[in-house]
């Protein structure tokens, strides 16, 4: 037997929506998470990529030590994490004497693991390290800026498939209206070697520059690290056709509204016959006193009388 | 020109430059640093000279751009939005093609003379409104009418609710359940039907199936190996319990009053004549006569009829292993 359950609360309802399937969805969310072990450097790597992606991110603190995101079966508590969270973008630390310093970024459609790259991490800079002036420090949930830098991003498999990754792991949410005012940022993204990535995060300083477009200026303000790509996993290609499929983008017809190049926007408007029938009546106006009011609804109904038999015989 | 040399996708604010590549790496980190953010800013110059020349509409916070749609294609997170399949009614609405016209809210009440709702409280025809129900020939004595009402209103409802959760369920199986309804599982699967949802038993059936489970061998799951963190099976059954039998005060005295108890019912029940010999003697020798005619009776029918059987038999026997030879 089945119960129909629906939520108590119009919050819980609204919970609830925020998770379905949309047409046009959210913006991802991140789960950050610990494996096994994870050394120090580790453990501040996943902190600043919390910091970064602050507004939209959940980070656990425990260690998994069920969690193997490429070996099969080693997905399932991960999984489950992504579906309590509702995050389809996890980064997943672990340390190991075969893989030291390994960050695992991965991709989830569905709740389901869609595609993964296995990174190590090298001369890391934490966030702290670097001095600036204050002032350019970006906002939390500002739109990035992404320069991705050399020709191994194309030729390489591991960093075209790092590439779009990263996009997607640090573009947030996609945006239709943008505040020009609200740019402070950019990911700095270079292929030094086939499988080596420098990653940095710098501020941006717009400068004027007497034109209408200001002249940038980046300010590292770190994290930085070099990314070395160990193992990757590129989605199921079934899986990858259906994870693509996007609303179709069609419009609703707008009707009656037309441009002109003079006149601008032209809109046709048509006005239903008035009727005369249903109009109110003056015979009940409330501000007049009862008395009143019912000594001139007496009179109207007397005046109607009359109009009738007129139109009656005509 | 920059255009051409660099690949930009102004919805996600990308830019990637695809020809470029190191000749030597630099010794000094610094120096790559350095390198890689001179490339980098004439890579974010050019998305900006993209973006600054878009038109803005000002606002008190800054001037606000319309982006377009990322050229970049990533993957969406969950699938689309599925279509929610017809209800019943609505097929069979398609199929008689009867179709939705929108009703007013308010209806004009003939028995008030006012207007009012269509539907819920206060609302036009409502049962609540009507004080006298007037008999019909038809009716039953003795039969509330008021009550009959109710009842019948309430199996309407109750029918429009399984109808429901019938939808739901077609809903379910196509995957567009709204997302403010779940449908969670009341009662432990019947084995051998389909479960089409995912049932999350609680605790305490789970328990009981488990103990029936165990207990369901020859020995009553007596032998059966353990698994780790098992909990012996909750006994469901009653215990026997044997009083005490030697005498005395409380529990002690509780056997004598039972076995009391079942003498007095016995003894009361023919206390007015215990044993009449007399009208005892009587009563057998009545009952043996009886048995002896009947003993007789018996014995002249089965004789008679099991001569006329005999022949018969044989007659039967006989042309059957003619035949027989014949073959």
């Amino acid at each position: 037997m089945l119960k129909i359950k629906t939520p108590k609360t119009q919050r819980a309802a609204r919970a609830l929506e925020k998770r379905a399937p949309k047409l046009v969805e959210n913006g991802k969310k991140t789960l950050i998470l610990h494996g096994t072990k994870t050394s120090s450097l580790l453990n501040d790597v996943l902190t600043q990529i919390y910091h970064l992606k602050r507004d939209s991110a959940v980070k656990y603190t425990k260690k998994n030590k069920e969690i193997r995101p490429f070996e099969s079966g080693g997905e399932a508590s991960l999984e489950f994490y992504s579906l309590k969270n509702d995050c389809s973008l996890f980064v997943f630390g672990s340390h190991s004497k075969k893989r030291p310093n390994n960050l695992v970024l991965g991709r989830m459609y569905d709740h389901h693991v869609y595609d993964l790259v296995e990174l190590g991490v090298e001369n890391f800079r934490p966030m702290e390290s670097f001095v600036y002036d204050k002032k350019v420090a970006p906002r939390i949930g500002s739109k990035p800026f992404f320069t991705f830098i050399g020709e191994a991003f194309e030729s390489v498999e591991e960093l075209k498939h790092l590439k779009e990754v990263l996009l997607d792991l640090f573009r947030g949410e996609v945006v239709e209206n943008l505040n020009l005012a609200g740019v402070d940022r950019v990911y700095v993204c270079t292929a030094i070697s086939p499988t080596t990535v420098f990653f940095s995060h710098c501020a941006l300083r717009l400068k004027r520059s007497g034109s209408t477009i200001p002249r940038m200026e980046l300010v590292e303000i770190g994290p930085s690290m070099d990314f070395v790509v160990r193992r990757h996993r590129l989605p199921n290609d079934s899986l990858k056709k259906e994870a693509m499929k996007t609303a179709s983008q069609q419009h609703k017809k707008v009707k009656n509204v037309s441009r002109d190049v003079v006149q601008g926007k032209i809109g046709k408007i048509y006005i239903p016959d008035q009727q005369v029938g249903g109009m109110a009546l003056s015979n009940d106006i409330k501000g007049l006193k009862r008395q009143r009011r019912e000594a001139k609804m007496n009179t109207a109904t007397k005046e109607d009388q009359v109009k009738k038999r007129k139109t009656d015989s005509q | 020109m920059e255009a051409e040399k660099y690949l930009i996708d102004l919805g996600n604010l990308m830019a990637y430059d695809p020809s470029h590549h190191f000749p030597s790496l630099p010794d000094s980190r610094v120096e790559l640093t350095r390198k890689c953010l001179e490339r980098g800013t004439e890579l974010v110059q050019a998305v900006a000279n993209a973006l600054f020349s878009l038109p803005s509409t000002e606002d008190p916070d800054g001037p606000i751009v319309r982006l377009p749609e990322p050229t970049t294609k990533l993957p969406r997170e969950k699938h689309l939005p599925k279509p929610k399949p017809p209800t019943k009614w609505e097929q069979f609405a398609k199929m008689k093609g009867i179709k939705n016209h929108k009703k007013d809210k308010r209806v004009f009440d003939e028995q008030t003379s006012t207007w009012k709702r269509r539907h819920g409280y206060d609302r036009v025809n409502d049962d609540k409104d009507i004080p006298i129900i007037e008999a019909k020939p038809t009716d039953e004595p003795g039969e509330d009418p008021f009550s009959k009402r109710k009842a019948e209103k309430k199996k309407k409802v109750e029918k429009q609710e399984k109808n429901r959760l019938q939808n739901l369920k077609q809903a379910m199986k196509a995957g567009a359940l709204p997302s403010h309804v779940q449908l969670a599982a009341t009662a432990l699967p019947i084995t051998g039907t389909k479960t089409d949802v995912p049932k999350k038993a609680n605790k305490q059936e789970l328990e009981n199936v488990a103990g029936m489970a165990a207990a369901a061998t020859a020995s009553g799951g007596k032998f059966d190996k353990k698994l780790p963190g098992e909990k012996p099976a909750k006994h469901t059954g009653k215990y026997r319990k044997f009083l005490p039998v030697v005498e005395g005060k409380g529990m002690g005295s509780q056997e004598k009053q039972q076995t009391d108890k079942i003498l007095n019912k016995l003894m009361s029940q023919s206390s007015h004549d215990i044993l009449d010999v007399n009208k005892a003697v009587s009563m057998f020798n009545v009952k043996s006569e009886k048995r002896r005619k009947h003993d007789k009776a018996k014995e002249g029918v089965s004789s008679s009829k099991s001569g006329k059987m005999k022949p018969k038999k044989k007659s039967f026997k006989k042309s059957f292993k003619k035949t027989a030879k014949k073959n």
